[in-house]
């Protein structure tokens, strides 16, 4: 197996009123080539920060950042710009993430453009015109500018900017939660597809487990800046060791009636990511916390690949 | 939900259009179904399907510019409420019915504490000084899980799960007897749905009130309903009680979006969307108006009104093949 992307205790803190923001905090993770890592965790987890800071939309704090094996953690100017056309990235608001004064197709046409691919005018539109087909935009809206367009198209047109400069490592930033049920899955399908016909590598970062399960071959789960879990998605889904991966779980409402899960319910407000404490940083909300837990955590393997961030997890977890 | 005398609430023929410039968008298009005291109803669709426009309606407020209820009934406890005069309808509002906005980011008044927010409804509605609705505040604020001794903080101070239990603790501060939740969980995190969603039960129980709920995460209509209306174009295309829609839904579309969902407790290799996307409310298809996504479509589904069928007692499908898509599914 070919590692694309891999992180080495990856930092990014941010300067904030109250001190710095642990924003993410030491993130170690592998991704193979071809394959779908998912990222969990709810709103402030830092997953989004995560794959900005991967793909250097911003500048790490700390740690290091490989792409193919090579160290691509500083990259500057011209070396930059290189970069961009092996990563990019699928925003989450199909509404803001398009200009609003640009048509469809010199969207698609922008990067081409900006890399200085291709020259020939003849060739862009080529290119613009294969790129809709492949997403499948419809040749009329060519010349349609985002406002026109619903959100599953909007978000097909940044699926299409995303690939122009065929990518080998595409972040996908809840690329689907904006969009309704129905639309959700052509979307995702569509990814699904693009991704076997180019072999990408991708990143899913979602707080939708559903979405995830049906995505991604390995998850990490997220919890204030650091990885709480990590392993294969069906291990996850078989066996769940960490207890905020389980709280979490077990907070999805189901469709299925007849099989209703045990509720987890925690209590309390999530920690303050602002300079936090060294121990567990779930331990406010954890059933299962004792003294032991303000003790600083390690992800270790619990299980043959699998992942836990948490003192107590084979005592909880009845692990030998 | 047919017993006259349990009938709670009413909607009947209810028909809705919005106007911008010059043309018409047909948001509500003739839409029934009534409520039982202490009943939780569901109604679940997608965006633009009209879901929130009927809850306003039922509220009264809807934008007096674009808006214009074009026909129908709306009664609580046998009262009419779409004649009922601007003046009566303010004292039913937020003491009778009262209603969970959407977004709590932008439900809060950001200039003032989120006490005096809860505070003001509680003076609106009853003849108290301000000391006893301070401390009817109060408790409210703790009943919904935050110290009291946060009365004096405002909006921005709190997080999105903390500011909807305010937007909450204001739609109850009066003990309406309808409450009207519109998506009253999908700004907040699945932790923090577990918790509100918790709390709203509970209230419900010890209240007896009665819930209509506006979503469309299928999850947590089966968690939290006693009956579902599934609305596709202004229009409900299937009705019945939770069981009925979970277990045998009938119509294609509720088909459609239940096979659509990526299933967590299972794998599966491709998902099956709904192909195409809802219509457009200003241009109506004849006949369905679900026939052009419709796998099951055919010439009559194209044209005239299409028939209810009821499938089993009390759940309605509005389908004029119902019958040969249930064979099939």
């Amino acid at each position: 197996m070919q590692t694309v992307v891999e992180t080495k205790h990856l930092k990014k803190y941010f300067e904030s009123r109250g001190g710095m923001l642990h924003a993410v905090d030491d993130v170690s993770l592998k991704i193979e080539k071809g394959k779908t890592m998912g990222i969990v965790g709810e709103s402030g987890c830092g997953k989004s920060t995560l794959g900005r800071t991967i793909i250097h939309l911003q500048d790490s704090t700390d740690g290091q950042i490989f792409l193919n094996g090579e160290d691509v953690t500083v990259r500057k100017g011209a070396q930059l710009k290189k970069l961009r056309e092996k990563m990019q990235i699928i925003f989450q608001d199909p509404y803001s993430s398009l200009n609003p004064r640009m048509s469809v197709e010199s969207i698609i046409a922008d990067p081409l453009k900006v890399q200085g691919k291709l020259k020939s005018k003849g060739d862009i539109d080529a290119e613009v015109t294969r790129l809709m087909k492949l997403v499948g935009i419809e040749e009329r809206l060519r010349t349609s500018y985002p406002h026109e367009l619903d959100g599953g198209r909007r978000q097909r047109v940044g699926i299409a900017r995303a690939l122009a400069l065929n990518p080998e490592f595409v972040v996908c930033d809840e690329p689907v939660s904006a969009l309704d049920v129905s639309i959700q899955a052509q979307v995702l399908n569509l990814l699904m597809d693009l991704q076997q016909q180019f072999g990408l590598t991708l990143m899913f970062i979602t707080h939708n487990l559903s979405v995830v399960r049906h995505i991604s071959d390995d998850i990490c789960v997220m919890y204030l800046g650091q990885v709480v879990e990590s392993c294969e998605t069906d291990k996850l889904f078989e066996a769940t060791l960490h207890p905020y991966t389980k709280a979490l779980l077990s907070a999805v409402p189901s469709v299925d009636l007849h099989h209703p899960s045990e509720r987890i319910l925690l209590k309390g407000e999530i920690t303050s990511p602002i300079d936090p404490k060294p121990g567990c940083r779930f331990a406010s909300r954890c059933p299962y916390a004792k003294d032991v837990c303000e003790q600083p955590q390690e992800l270790k393997e619990v299980l043959p690949g699998h992942y836990v961030s948490c003192c107590r997890c084979k005592e909880i977890n009845g692990i030998s | 939900m047919k017993n006259q005398e349990k009938e709670f609430l009413s909607v009947k023929d209810l028909v809705v259009e919005y106007t911008s410039e010059d043309t018409v968008i047909h948001a509500v298009n003739g839409v029934s179904f009534s409520l039982e005291k202490g009943h939780v109803l569901g109604l679940v669709g997608e965006t633009g399907a009209g879901k929130t426009t009927i809850a306003k309606s039922i509220l009264r407020v809807l934008p007096d510019m674009s808006a214009r209820v074009v026909g129908g009934e709306i009664r609580l406890e046998s009262e009419e409420l779409l004649t009922k005069p601007e003046k009566e309808m303010e004292k039913i509002r937020g003491k009778k019915i009262s209603m969970i906005f959407q977004d709590p980011m932008t439900a809060l008044n950001p200039t003032q504490t989120i006490g005096a927010q809860i505070a003001e409804v509680i003076s609106t509605h009853n003849k108290i000084s301000k000391a006893e609705a301070q401390t009817r505040a109060m408790q409210m604020l703790e009943m919904v899980g935050i110290k009291a001794d946060r009365y004096q903080d405002y909006p921005f101070q709190l997080s999105g799960g903390m500011k909807q239990r305010v937007v909450i603790a204001i739609a109850l501060a009066c003990d309406p007897e309808l409450l009207l939740a519109d998506e009253p969980t999908t700004a907040l995190d699945v932790t923090i749905q577990a918790q509100v969603l918790d709390m709203i039960r509970n209230l419900k129980k010890e209240m007896g009130t009665s819930l209509i709920l506006i979503t469309h995460d299928l999850g947590v209509v089966g968690e939290m309903c006693d009956e579902v209306a599934v609305v596709y174009a202004g229009q409900i295309i299937e009705s019945g009680t939770k069981w009925d829609i979970f277990d045998h839904p009938s119509h294609p579309y509720t088909v459609g979006l239940f096979h659509a969902l990526p299933d967590i407790s299972k794998k599966t290799d491709r998902l099956s969307p709904i192909e195409g996307l809802p219509p457009d409310p200003s241009a109506l298809p004849d006949g369905c108006s679900f026939h052009p996504r419709c796998p099951y479509a055919e010439d009559k589904c194209r044209q005239g009104e299409m028939p209810t069928v009821e499938v089993s007692a009390g759940h309605f499908c509005k389908c004029c093949r119902c019958g040969i898509v249930n064979e099939e599914v």
